[in-house]
């Protein structure tokens, strides 16, 4: 089966086109869902209230809201949470409600009920402030690791390529966000940290093909840059796709046995991986095209770069 | 071409997969439910204490495994948690006051394995069940409390120097001081100077004004301070609450993190970090009407209280004695009435005045102030603002009945626990600035133990999958990858032993996809083997290219993403923290397995011999 896979010869860069149209309408749609709509920011960046609560047997929702209402918390959004026994209750970060003790104040309303027996699972506060400040750290966290990896592709390759993989990377970030904002799946910590996992898988991926396009670059005296870097995906091809599948194997493993607390951690790291290996295929190769990048740019790395257009 | 290490580097890379085994031994032996007994002001723990706790044990039938006695505390170990919690509410009501009981969580790892210095790796909050807290010092308040002393300070140096000024008042950050004549401010200018080298001057001579700021340093100072203060004070006041192996760090510039494993009860422990609680004791004004006070004209020189159970009552203006003058104060019952007290020890300072007032006024009542500062916060207009709160109540009035010293008792309190409350509240001293909770984040023990069992699962699971993938697509070649990946496993935990890392499920998650890209550098180079094979370079030769070219592939690829890592762990919270390391170390351990490790065993296989075909 893969032994064939070597010895294929797609042609990836004459069907680039579909591969620009299609991910041009991602972005798009992805861009669109995220400035109308936005992220379903989770409680790390908003700040408010998480109690986590389990039961010895199945709990009636409807039971358990009136109850809280009943107390003040009218604002309470009760879900289950993994299975029937668990439950999970939010609240949001409102001005006049806003401290550590508030979590207290729900178990002991929950303890009223004289015929449940609820356990403390697990609480999450946080305040106003640190959400903000969160928010603005994880956008610069995100930045410094783009501009890190910039700065050290465009030492070891060049420029174009050093472009070429940020766009890449760009573009996954992008779709995996506005599938987030889309699905109205909640974006926390975890799933940011998923998404800087991403940048580093997705970057790996494509730092493989373009070490084989450079090398081509350099060993082959024949061809067109667009015949070249065919070849070079070509010949990278089974290992994009093993690597791609192993980390898929394990991330399938945690998204079935991980539990709830790093489902979304699961999803963001699985799509990222799916787009990060089509990005290192496509996207990557295609905009280094796009660049016009010449053989003569890698030949030696003190030759000033030639503008001479040789197609 | 031979395909062959030099000795030395077989010899070297054997040791260090031994090295790496023993100390990733630890993490398979599991933990004892313990007791930890640690000593409180000044008492012992030693061979007697041992007896003593053995006997207690003995005589309620409660079965434990060992007690140790360690540098400075106790630990017993006991077969099952039922055990545990038995044992601890026990000692805890024998033991008393002298010691604090914790529960704790004692790694069992064998002796031979302690001697060597291997450890487990240490279990986060979110696997052992805890509390975090996030806490932050309200430093605007500490610089404000640091102008209001410099306020009268300014004032009474004027007078000791015969100056006169028309006023000293506050403005926003600064003081501000206003002159009837420019002689006096030039003179008031240059005292000032000499005596407050931590405040900037500055004279305003078209308004006859002068205005003191507290310079940069000064104000640097004061932020350290109240940090510093804050720390050690909550530091005592952990302590206090009985946790073992607590953590309390200082992060960033005004924020303190408070680790509790173990604690389920979360509520005692907010009321008492989050608190500042201070007392004052006031003379009860006897000569004035309340009621008249209660109509809004409280008499000159007294303020208008209400006790706990909202009874009004005046106290005089006068402080007598205020917390920070409180040396000890401890929680014990009053040996008449049987009641529970707090004894309280003062200052010298305290002491004196508190000598002269009670001996003018024996006979008479004296109340306690109990003052609590919290901390809200607010959203007005869309902005973060803190309230702050300041709840005073009389919490006891007592007939004054001898002349106090040093020490002394206040009784009249609710209960034991209210008792020990307060207590601790005074012992650990007064706040030099409010703190506020800004973050919690409690794991229950039930959903630790879920979060262990998932995640050892899913790292099970992941890792047997990619074993199965990779042995059926490379076969022979693919068995190797997969020691070498197990090796890789074995590498990253006992590392993470050794710097004695906090393993926290995003820990877990980051070990999990290590497993799944670490094979990636084996895939480069059988890849470029199975190429080189094509190309028609005979088994020797392309087992040598393949390795040699993969290489830099590996190298660059493995560092971009160290890059993202490294971005990862400086951005440092908590859960990404946990993740980044472990991905971090991840990325290094695979780099050694994938490349040196792998090569090792491919060249005892074909190493040295004439070969046909390679099974890959």
């Amino acid at each position: 089966m893969a032994a064939h896979l070597s010895e294929r010869n797609f042609d990836f860069m004459g069907k680039r086109r579909i591969a620009l149209t299609l991910s041009t309408l991602l972005i798009l749609i992805s861009l669109g869902s995220l400035i109308f709509q936005g992220l379903k920011l989770g409680l790390d960046f908003t700040g408010g209230t998480l109690v986590e609560v389990g039961y010895d047997r199945p709990v009636d929702l409807a039971k358990v809201r009136h109850l809280l209402a009943g107390h003040g918390f009218e604002e309470a959004a009760v879900q289950h949470f993994g299975s029937s026994r668990e439950i999970l209750i939010r609240l949001p970060a409102t001005p006049d409600l806003s401290s550590a003790d508030l979590s207290n104040r729900i178990m002991e309303v929950l303890r009223s009920d004289p015929e449940a027996r609820p356990q403390l699972r697990r609480v999450e506060f946080v305040g106003p402030q640190v959400g903000e400040e969160l928010t603005e750290k994880g956008g610069l966290a995100m930045l410094f690791a783009l501009f890190g990896i910039l700065i050290y592709v465009a030492w070891r390759f060049e420029y174009r390529f050093a472009l070429g993989s940020i766009i890449a990377l760009v573009h996954d970030v992008v779709i995996t966000l506005g599938f987030f904002s889309i699905t109205r799946l909640e974006f926390d910590l975890t799933v940011l940290a998923a998404i800087l996992a991403v940048i580093g898988y997705s970057l790996n991926d494509t730092i493989v093909v373009f070490d084989r396009i450079r090398e081509n670059f350099r060993r082959l005296r024949r061809g067109t840059p667009e015949e070249i870097i065919n070849v070079s995906i070509n010949q990278t091809l089974s290992r994009t796709l093993i690597t791609s599948l192993t980390t898929l194997l394990v991330l399938i493993a945690l998204l079935v046995l991980g539990g709830e607390i790093i489902r979304n951690f699961a999803i963001a790291l699985t799509l990222g991986v799916v787009v990060g290996t089509y990005s290192s295929i496509y996207v990557a190769s295609a905009s280094l095209l796009l660049l016009k990048v010449q053989r003569e740019d890698l030949l030696l790395p003190e030759k000033p770069e030639s503008d001479a257009d040789l197609l | 071409m031979q395909n062959r290490f030099p000795l030395w580097k077989n010899v070297l890379i054997v040791l260090v997969l031994l090295i790496g085994l023993i100390y990733a031994l630890p993490n398979l032996f599991g933990e004892d439910p313990a007791v930890q007994i640690s000593p409180q002001r000044g008492a012992a723990v030693d061979e007697s204490l041992v007896v003593r706790v053995g006997k207690i044990l003995r005589e309620a039938q409660i079965p434990l495994k060992t007690i140790e006695r360690q540098e400075g505390r106790l630990l017993i170990r006991f077969p099952n948690t039922d055990a545990q919690l038995k044992a601890a509410d026990l000692l805890r009501e024998r033991l008393g006051d002298d010691y604090v009981v914790a529960l704790n969580l004692a790694p069992s790892t064998p002796g031979w394995l302690q001697a060597l210095g291997a450890k487990p790796m240490y279990l986060g909050l979110d696997l052992r069940g805890g509390v975090h807290f996030l806490l932050e010092v309200d430093m605007d308040a500490a610089i404000d409390q640091a102008l209001e002393r410099y306020q009268s300070d300014i004032r009474a140096t004027l007078r000791e120097n015969k100056i006169r000024y028309l006023g000293v008042r506050r403005e926003g950050r600064a003081v501000a001081l206003k002159f009837r004549s420019r002689e006096d401010l030039d003179r008031a200018q240059a005292v000032l100077e000499k005596n407050f080298r931590q405040l900037v001057i500055k004279p305003d001579a078209e308004a006859l004004q002068l205005t003191a700021q507290l310079s940069q340093a000064e104000e640097k100072e004061i932020r350290q301070f109240a940090l510093k203060q804050n720390l050690t004070t909550l530091r005592n006041r952990v302590n206090e609450l009985g946790v073992a192996e607590p953590v309390i760090q200082q992060q960033g510039e005004n924020r303190i993190v408070v680790q509790l494993p173990g604690v389920q009860d979360t509520t005692r422990a907010k009321e008492i970090l989050g608190a500042t609680a201070t007392l004052e004791f006031r003379l009860v004004d006897t000569e004035h009407d309340v009621e008249a006070a209660l109509q809004g004209h409280p008499p000159i020189g007294a303020k208008l209280y209400r006790t706990r159970d909202g009874r009004p009552v005046l106290l005089k203006r006068q402080v007598i004695v205020t917390g920070d003058q409180i040396v000890d104060a401890s929680s014990g019952f009053d040996q008449q009435s049987g009641t529970p007290a707090v004894f309280v020890t003062l200052d010298s300072v305290g002491a004196k005045r508190m000598a002269k007032v009670t001996r003018e006024n024996i006979g008479k009542p004296m109340a306690v102030v109990f003052i609590e500062n919290r901390v809200e916060t607010k959203k007005v207009d869309g902005k973060t603002v803190k309230v702050r709160k300041r709840v005073e109540e009389v919490i006891n009035i007592a007939t004054i009945r001898g002349r106090f010293s040093k020490r002394f008792q206040i009784t009249g309190l609710d209960s034991t626990e209210e008792a020990r409350n307060l207590a601790l509240l005074l012992r650990a001293g007064a706040l030099a600035a409010p703190i506020d909770i800004v973050e919690e984040r409690t794991v229950g023990p039930s959903l630790g133990k879920d979060n262990i069992e998932r995640g050892f699962l899913s790292v099970i699971v992941g890792f047997t999958l990619v074993l199965a993938f990779m042995a059926w697509y490379y076969k022979l070649f693919g068995l190797v990858a997969d020691v070498a990946l197990f090796f890789n496993l074995v590498l990253l935990i006992a590392i993470l032993s050794l710097l004695q890392a906090t393993l926290t499920m995003p820990g877990i998650t980051g070990i999990v996809l290590t497993v799944g890209m670490a094979v990636d550098a084996n895939v480069l180079i059988f890849e470029r083997i199975k190429e080189e094979l094509r190309g028609g370079n005979s088994p020797q030769a392309s087992i040598y290219s393949g390795y040699e070219k993969a290489f830099a592939t590996i190298f660059d690829a493995n560092i971009t993403t160290l890059i993202a890592a490294l971005v990862l762990f400086s951005f440092g919270t908590g859960p990404i923290k946990g993740f980044a390391v472990t991905l971090s170390i991840g990325i290094m351990t695979s780099m050694f397995t994938a490349i040196l490790v792998t090569r090792m065993l491919i060249n005892w296989i074909y190493g040295g011999r004439r070969v046909a075909k390679l099974a890959i």
